[in-house]
């Protein structure tokens, strides 16, 4: 879990070191990836997210070898009286894997392969657009100071200072307002839309934050000068001077987004806000086994189980890259 | 012809309660490949002199002529084509140098922002560049994390280069390495001065490191020249008490005797956001009269003293003025 | 200190005001036609068109924003659609629920404050507790076991394992009645069990990541020189711990606690979805799901109020712990 005390840290190598062993240097990101690989639990929550990913990818052909759609629906599979499906497990057997919906009847398996879908694309693209944000907005400010500086650092801790789920939660029906009609059916692609820039708006500012301290340390540093003094410009002090020193904990803070967008999707999904029924989503399901929580208790496991596993591997993996990037930090 | 020349050179910073006068009225010239020492104990202004000739900082005040023209206030892109004759060597090896690009990309990096094409290529270049700075140019692809402090400052020598400029100002360039590395980098830049004419401004904060590379050597204190002559004038004949207590520090020099030994200075070094009226110096000066307090005393005949001393051995008088565990001179 | 309040409490009523220009814009400005979406069954076009009329919907922005402070802090006339008079603190009327806004708070204030006060005491106590326990027995197996604990909390699901929660100890244990709120001035007994689960699912999620936070910060405390000056001196390990280390250590995770509010807010919200019980965070959903703007609106920046508040009280309480704030 902690850091190995094994690892040695090579970077600070003061004294002369055998360059003649070959010509090619190791950059701070190929140390960094070594440590990673040594890492067990990186290794292990990589691969996991890894394959989760792959399934997220390969949706429509696990569709097509399963033989089931996400909304295929199999009433015969159900009581009559209530709606709840037959045999063991929620209805588990050879060709329905992990059962079917109560009430819908439809399979729970394939809805969560494309659930898997909706959770990822979200999460990432929200914590893409998040990082794109803050890191441009930290840099600025770090580098540029001055009033720029204090208007970035102001909207940070306003940002801060909203309740994010509260207002995410209340943002979302005005924005549909402003765009459809009160009775007028909302598109999904829209909902998804909407959701990564709540995301975005909320997220971007602690990236902001922690670039900013970065930047304002780094841009004393004589490498900075010298840039300037050979004549650069803003942009390649910025984009190619400041930048390449900010990878990690750009990384760190991408890593960590995720699992947290994940969670915030679904939970606003939960509360019939986020991602609507027909649409596979984790939150979505959950919510819609509450009610049958009684009756049919499998329904519950499947996705709260796997988006569980989800959000630990990503949160693992996060860990395992700080420690990777950073050895002197522990944890 | 001068290559370099600054007049009533000036620089305050704005600080909590006043101004900090950093640099505080400079004139001097470097005339082309000559070397020119800039020394003065830290906090004395050297560094932002040597910010301001590179134009890292902008002056308050005062000018800075590069082959007769007016630079003081160019922009950044009329700025471009002096920025090739202007260059910077910096003090802390470990600092200057981006962690995450390579020697090749370091030291190739004057020529991509000035968009310069190099015949034979940008790598040809650059490893010419490591192999007049003692490198392997096979190094071409490390890390600086790689590479000694000794090394890592060769590597910023060759940036410097790469633009081949007429004026290098090296910023304390060997004060943050070993003392047996030193000697190696100062002899590096001796040989290229020779080899390549060029001219230094070489800012160091003690006059023994300056005495085998610079013609002429100027002493700053609290952001003033006080004085300022060829080498043989100022390690032999100093004529300022301040430069006298400097040259003292040195272990080993020859021209005071073993009975005068260390003169050391009392008090510390006044705080620049309020330097004493008169002369600067006089709040630790041996020889301070009524006169010091009131007025200034101008640059003259390059010294800024209104009791130099002469050709003649002059021994502090008056020991009850230094005490001997006051301020001792770093 | 007074100058030190006067510019905290500068900040904060300019963060407030922030706010509430914020939520009256994102509610009243950016939807094409408020009005549709505060009533959406059943208003005839005449009836929409009077409380366009009376909400002021056509005035100019800032009119219409004065307007909603103006009721807030002297209260003001709603017209008769909107049932009249809105005494002082005036958050509009709520067509969905067919009152005033501020009695549909009323009456779930208390509900949500009893399900986060409990909750928030447990999970100090329990995380806290923890972290520090396994950052002194560091290495051990009880420091493994807290390190899974907190792991597995801070990837957990509130509504997940508020799930499971239910169904052990409500439909398979039956140990505790199906979640519900009785005030507790009317059954201590009563409010305490039907609510026993909701503390027990946040208690779970927070003391996780409070006990991850703890662990960290008391390591980092006792490796600091004063720790170590002090069992150099030769006090007792028990009297370091407790009294140096434990109340370094405790000060940041004040401003943390602090800092969360706005967290168990939202926590609270997924709680009484959980459970469904009838508190601000259920009234709130249920708002945005019916588009009761005022609704939403009101509960939005009581939030907002709660967090801005609470970090106020924290950084008072840091200032009187530790006087090095107040210069900064």
């Amino acid at each position: 879990m902690s850091l190995s005390p094994e690892i040695v840290e090579p970077v600070q190598a003061t004294d002369p070191v055998p360059v003649e062993r070959g010509v090619v240097g190791r950059s701070p990101g190929q140390l960094a990836w070594r440590r990673l690989r040594r890492d067990r639990t990186a290794v292990i929550s990589g691969c996991t997210l890894l394959v989760l990913v792959l399934v997220a990818l390969a949706a429509p052909l696990i569709e097509a070898l399963y033989g089931v759609g996400p909304h295929d629906e199999f009433k015969h599979l159900l009581t009559r009286r209530g709606s709840i499906p037959l045999g063991y497990a929620g209805g588990v057997s050879a060709d329905h894997w992990f059962g079917i919906e109560p009430g819908t009847g439809r399979d729970i398996f394939i809805r969560m392969v494309y659930g898997l879908r909706t959770s990822l694309f979200i999460a990432l693209a929200s914590a893409l657009v998040t990082a794109a944000i803050g890191v441009t907005a930290g840099i600025v400010a770090g580098y540029l100071g001055g009033w720029v500086d204090a208007v970035i650092s102001w909207i940070t801790d306003f940002a801060l200072a909203l309740p994010f789920l509260i207002f995410a939660l209340a943002v979302m029906r005005p924005v549909e307002l402003r765009f459809y009609g009160p009775r007028e059916e909302v598109p999904t692609w829209f909902r998804v839309a909407v959701l990564i820039a709540i995301f975005a708006a909320f997220g971007w500012t602690s990236t902001a934050r922690l670039v900013r301290g970065q930047v304002i340390s780094l841009r004393e540093r004589e490498f900075v000068e010298a840039a300037r003094a050979s004549g650069a410009g803003l942009g390649h002090i910025l984009f190619r001077q400041l930048l390449p020193n900010l990878w990690a904990p750009i990384l760190v803070s991408f890593s960590l987004a995720v699992p947290a967008y994940v969670t915030g999707e679904a939970a606003l999904s939960f509360l019939g806000i986020g991602i609507v029924d027909p649409t596979p989503d984790f939150g979505a399901m959950i919510f819609r086994s509450i009610a049958y929580l009684q009756t049919d208790p499998a329904y519950v496991f499947f996705p709260g189980v796997t988006i569980f596993a989800l959000v630990l591997a990503f949160n693992l993996f996060g860990d395992a890259l700080r420690d990777a990037l950073d050895p002197k930090s522990s944890r | 012809m001068s290559l370099l020349a600054v007049e009533g050179l000036t620089k305050h910073f704005p600080a909590r309660g006043g101004v900090v006068r950093a640099v505080d009225g400079l004139d001097f010239a470097v005339r082309a490949g000559e070397t020119l020492g800039l020394v003065g104990e830290s906090g004395c202004g050297k560094t932002t002199t040597g910010r301001m000739l590179v134009r890292l900082l902008e002056p308050t005040s005062g000018r800075i002529i590069f082959e007769d023209r007016d630079i003081t206030h160019v922009g950044r892109r009329a700025m471009r084509p002096l920025r090739q004759d202007l260059q910077i060597i910096f003090q802390d090896p470990y600092a200057s140098l981006n962690p995450r690009h390579t020697v090749g990309r370091i030291v190739a990096m004057p020529l991509t922002v000035n968009g310069i094409r190099p015949p034979g290529g940008v790598k040809k270049r650059v490893q010419e560049l490591l192999e007049l700075v003692g490198l392997n140019p096979e190094h071409y692809n490390r890390y600086p994390h790689e590479f000694s402090g000794g090394q890592r400052q060769r590597v910023g020598i060759a940036r410097a280069l790469a633009l081949r400029p007429k004026l290098i100002v090296a910023d304390e360039p060997v004060s943050a390495l070993d003392v047996s590395i030193q000697a190696q980098v100062i002899n590096l830049l001796r040989q290229l001065q020779r080899d390549l004419g060029l001219a230094f401004v070489f800012i160091a904060h003690d006059l023994a490191v300056v005495r085998h590379f610079c013609q002429r050597v100027a002493v700053m204190y609290l952001g003033r020249i006080v004085e300022i002559g060829e080498r043989a004038e100022i390690y032999e004949r100093p004529r300022h008490p301040y430069t006298r207590a400097l040259l003292s520090a040195i272990p080993d020099v020859a021209k005071l005797g073993e009975s005068q030994g260390r003169i050391r200075l009392s008090g510390d070094v006044p705080t620049p956001m309020n330097p004493p009226s008169g002369c600067r110096f006089r709040t630790r000066c041996w020889k301070a009269q009524d006169i010091c307090a009131k007025e200034e005393p101008p640059l003259a005949a390059g010294v800024a003293c209104h009791f130099p001393e002469g050709s003649q051995e002059l021994s502090p008088e008056g020991s009850q003025e230094l005490s001997p565990e006051g301020g001792k001179l770093s | 200190m007074i100058r030190f309040l006067i510019k905290r409490l500068l900040s904060v009523s300019l963060t407030l005001f922030a706010v509430s220009v914020v939520s009256f814009l994102m509610f009243f400005a950016l939807p094409k036609d408020p009005v549709a979406g505060m009533c959406p069954k059943n208003c005839n076009a005449e009836r929409l068109e009077r409380v366009r009329q009376e909400l002021g919907l056509r005035d100019p922005k800032v009119e219409q924003y004065a307007a909603y402070m103006k009721g807030i802090f002297v209260g003001r006339d709603l017209g008769s659609a909107q049932g009249g008079k809105c005494e002082a603190p005036c958050l509009g009327y709520s067509y969905v629920n067919s009152e005033a806004v501020t009695d549909t708070l009323g009456r779930v204030l208390p509900v949500t404050l009893s399900i986060v006060i409990p909750a928030a005491i447990l999970w100090l106590l329990l995380g806290v507790g923890l972290g520090m326990l396994s950052a002194l027995r560091r290495g051990t197996l009880l420091d493994r076991l807290a390190i899974g604990f907190s792991l597995t909390g801070a990837s957990m699901q509130l509504y997940f394992v508020g799930a499971l929660l239910l169904l052990i100890f409500t439909y398979q244990l039956k140990l505790v009645p199906v979640p519900h709120y009785t005030s507790i001035l009317d059954n201590p007994l009563d409010w305490a069990s039907g609510l026993v689960l909701a503390w027990m699912a946040l208690a779970f999620l927070f003391s996780a990541i409070y006990a991850r936070l703890a662990r960290a910060q008391m390591l980092e405390t006792l490796s600091e020189d004063f720790v170590r000056t002090a069992r150099a001196k030769g006090l007792a390990k028990r009297t370091v711990y407790g009294r140096h280390a434990l109340r370094a250590a405790i000060t940041p995770l004040v401003t943390i606690a602090g800092l969360d509010v706005g967290a168990a807010l939202g926590g609270t919200v997924i709680t009484e979805t959980t459970f469904g019980i009838q508190g601000l965070g259920r009234t709130a959903v249920y708002a945005v799901r019916g588009g009761d703007l005022p609704m939403i609106m009101a509960t939005v920046l009581i939030a907002a109020v709660f967090v801005v508040v609470a970090n106020f009280v924290v950084d008072l309480l840091y200032a009187a712990i530790d006087p090095r704030v107040r210069l900064s």
